[in-house]
């Protein structure tokens, strides 16, 4: 069974004004974040109750989620709502900006919603203050349990007005959730929405799995799994469970990724103490191999036409990360920085690849352009890897682990989001510990 | 006569001096170049013969102490012709997850190789790399670190 998630949208009225006073301008990082309204959703009276939701807070609900959407980029700062003098169905109306402008707001977002026949409908607008205008107009018409998506599809469409750039909001994240003493660590794949909310468990933790990674869809995952002590690389249909081993490999087989069609997995395949990264084909199960080199060469990423690859190898002595043409040739080492480098993953945009950086003890995450120069480092710690970008190619999302206890003994592992300015570093809040996060595309395009 | 026992004395001092500065050494570094060569986390497959190699930072290569240790299992391994084995690669926690996977399989398989240029058959050994997922020392110390950089050669039973 397949579950359809079916969002209609309507436009209520055409976007009248493409020059807009307001803009956020998100090359820099967080120094001047816009301050924004957003007015709870107004609930109509009429509406249905539904079972196992409060339709009443909805409204609250949503808009709470926008804030905290908002708040998380740093280039939004969320008023107070005690401040808020306007009722949330009189100023989705019109409201009266020289209220809201008292109290320093430059945006204002206002809405209703109504429940009938198990349907929900909600409708929102963004107001340009400065202009006194109205900016976006839109409904949106789902089933009542999807009010969570709801609430990201406007927070993107708001992000999109104000910065010109796609939002990342209506999107999950796949991870590696954590538990127990180190030397036997159990690990489970686990999936939840960007700002970590409806986290489902994929798998028992019966077995080690590591490092998953979406497909361009979104419907399928790639990942590591050490099922009957045989470490390969597997498939896993999110919808139904369904698993199977990518490929007869004699031999493990690690660091996969889809290619950007979605139709074939990249991935290392390690014999006799050599690895070499390897595609196969999904459909046809034709299996390729891209390097034929003694030094290991693995964590391959495309560029998103799919012309390039990215990996990293030690075939210069130590770890460092070379670019090649999608079919091995052309191989071009990129980074000559003192230390090594690993995890290179290249960006939806196109224009930077993310790298982990370890030197004098000390673990970087990065980013520099494809041909290696313009190396940025955006944050350091003492143990951190695995960048994944979020879909726009502004955030990375990456795992560190923060020590504690005499010797180190004690740790946790936790999510953390960083902007590619080296601003707004954050915690991703999650159930249990968690490593290896993979940001999945949009869901709704 | 006494100018003999005077040097005899001074060579018992000298001597005993040395040992202590030996042991006091011996019991501060355990590492050789950053090589484990001690035997706290070791365990032994027979008597005398040790389960596990150790390896420098980013490294597969044996040392000689290594060497040894893998002829004896050599030399064990041809008089328990029935035992199969696995060989279990490790990495510290100081690289990158999919790196030290590759590289936990590389030290595994130059365990494997020396154990056949001994006459081990490749049949009876297999290889599995847990990268940095099972440390054996689970501070974060160079110490911890050189003892988690190991091969280490399981009975199958």
């Amino acid at each position: 069974m397949k579950k359809i998630i079916l969002i209609s949208i309507l436009y209520l009225f055409s976007i009248s004004n493409l020059f807009a006073l307001i803009k956020i301008d998100i090359t820099r990082g967080n120094l001047d974040p816009l301050p924004i309204a957003v007015s709870p959703l107004h609930v109509e009276k009429a509406s249905e109750s539904i079972k196992d939701l409060k339709i009443k807070d909805l409204g609250t609900q949503i808009s709470k989620i926008i804030e905290n959407n908002f708040r998380s980029t740093g280039l939004f700062n969320p008023l107070k709502k005690e401040a808020f003098v306007q009722k949330p169905d009189i100023a989705h109306l019109k409201p009266r900006f020289e209220d809201w402008k008292l109290i320093k707001a430059q945006a204002l977002v206002t809405g209703k919603l109504s429940v009938k026949n198990n349907k929900l409908k909600v409708e929102f607008r963004l107001w340009d203050l400065t202009a006194s205008k109205e900016m976006v107009a839109l409904a949106f018409t789902t089933t009542p349990s999807n009010w969570r998506r709801v609430a990201h599809i406007i927070s993107d469409k708001i992000y999109e007005r104000l910065t010109g750039e796609s939002g990342y909001f209506d999107t999950r994240i796949i991870y590696v959730a954590e538990s127990g003493p180190k030397d036997q660590r159990i690990k489970k794949l686990a999936i939840m929405d960007q700002d970590g909310a409806r986290t489902k468990y994929l798998t028992l933790g019966n077995e080690l799995v590591l490092t998953p990674r979406f497909n361009p869809s979104n419907q399928m995952v790639t990942y590591l799994s050490y099922f009957r002590n045989l470490p390969r690389v597997y498939l896993l249909d999110i919808e139904t469970g369904k698993q199977e081993v990518v490929g007869n490999f004699p031999g493990m087989t690690f660091a996969p990724r889809f290619s950007p069609d979605g139709k074939k997995i990249i991935m290392s395949f390690a014999k006799d103490g050599n690895s070499d990264i390897f595609t196969m084909d999904l459909e046809s199960r034709v299996v390729e191999r891209i390097t034929e080199h003694s030094s290991i060469d693995t964590s391959p990423s495309y560029s998103p036409d799919g012309k390039y690859i990215c990996f990293n190898s030690d075939r210069s002595g130590l770890q460092q990360i070379y670019v090649m043409k999608s079919d091995g040739s052309n191989v071009k080492r990129i980074t000559f920085g003192k230390g090594i480098y690993g995890t290179p993953v290249w960006s939806p945009r196109g224009d930077l690849i993310a790298f982990t950086k370890v030197r004098n003890g000390k673990f970087y995450i990065g980013v520099m352009r494809t041909d290696g120069s313009g190396e940025r480092l955006l944050t350091e710690n003492f143990y951190q890897e695995a960048p994944s970008w979020s879909p726009n190619g502004r955030v990375l999302v990456f795992y560190r682990e923060t020590k504690s206890g005499a010797k180190g003994k004690g740790f946790t592992a936790k999510l953390w989001s960083i902007d590619i300015t080296g601003y707004n570093e954050r915690k991703i809040s999650t159930e249990t510990d968690a490593s290896d996060p993979s940001w999945s595309s949009l869901l709704s395009k | 006569m006494k100018f003999i026992k005077n040097l005899r004395n001074l060579f018992l001092i000298l001597f005993a001096t040395l040992a202590l500065s030996a042991c006091s050494t011996a019991k501060k570094s355990q590492t050789s170049g950053d090589v484990y060569t001690g035997t706290d986390t070791v365990e032994y497959l027979a008597s005398g013969v040790k389960d596990r190699v150790f390896f420098a930072t980013n490294k597969s290569s044996l040392t000689s102490a290594s060497r040894e240790t893998l002829r004896k299992q050599a030399t064990y391994l041809r008089k328990n012709k029935k035992l199969n084995v696995t060989i279990e690669g490790h990495a510290d926690e100081r690289g990158t997850r999919e790196f030290n996977l590759a590289l936990g399989e590389r030290r595994a398989n130059a365990v494997k190789d020396y154990l056949m240029t001994y006459g081990i058959s490749g049949k009876r050994m297999s290889v599995i790399s847990y990268g940095k997922e099972r440390p054996v020392n689970t501070e974060s110390t160079p110490l911890a670190w050189s003892q988690n950089r190991r091969s280490v050669t399981v009975k199958v039973k």
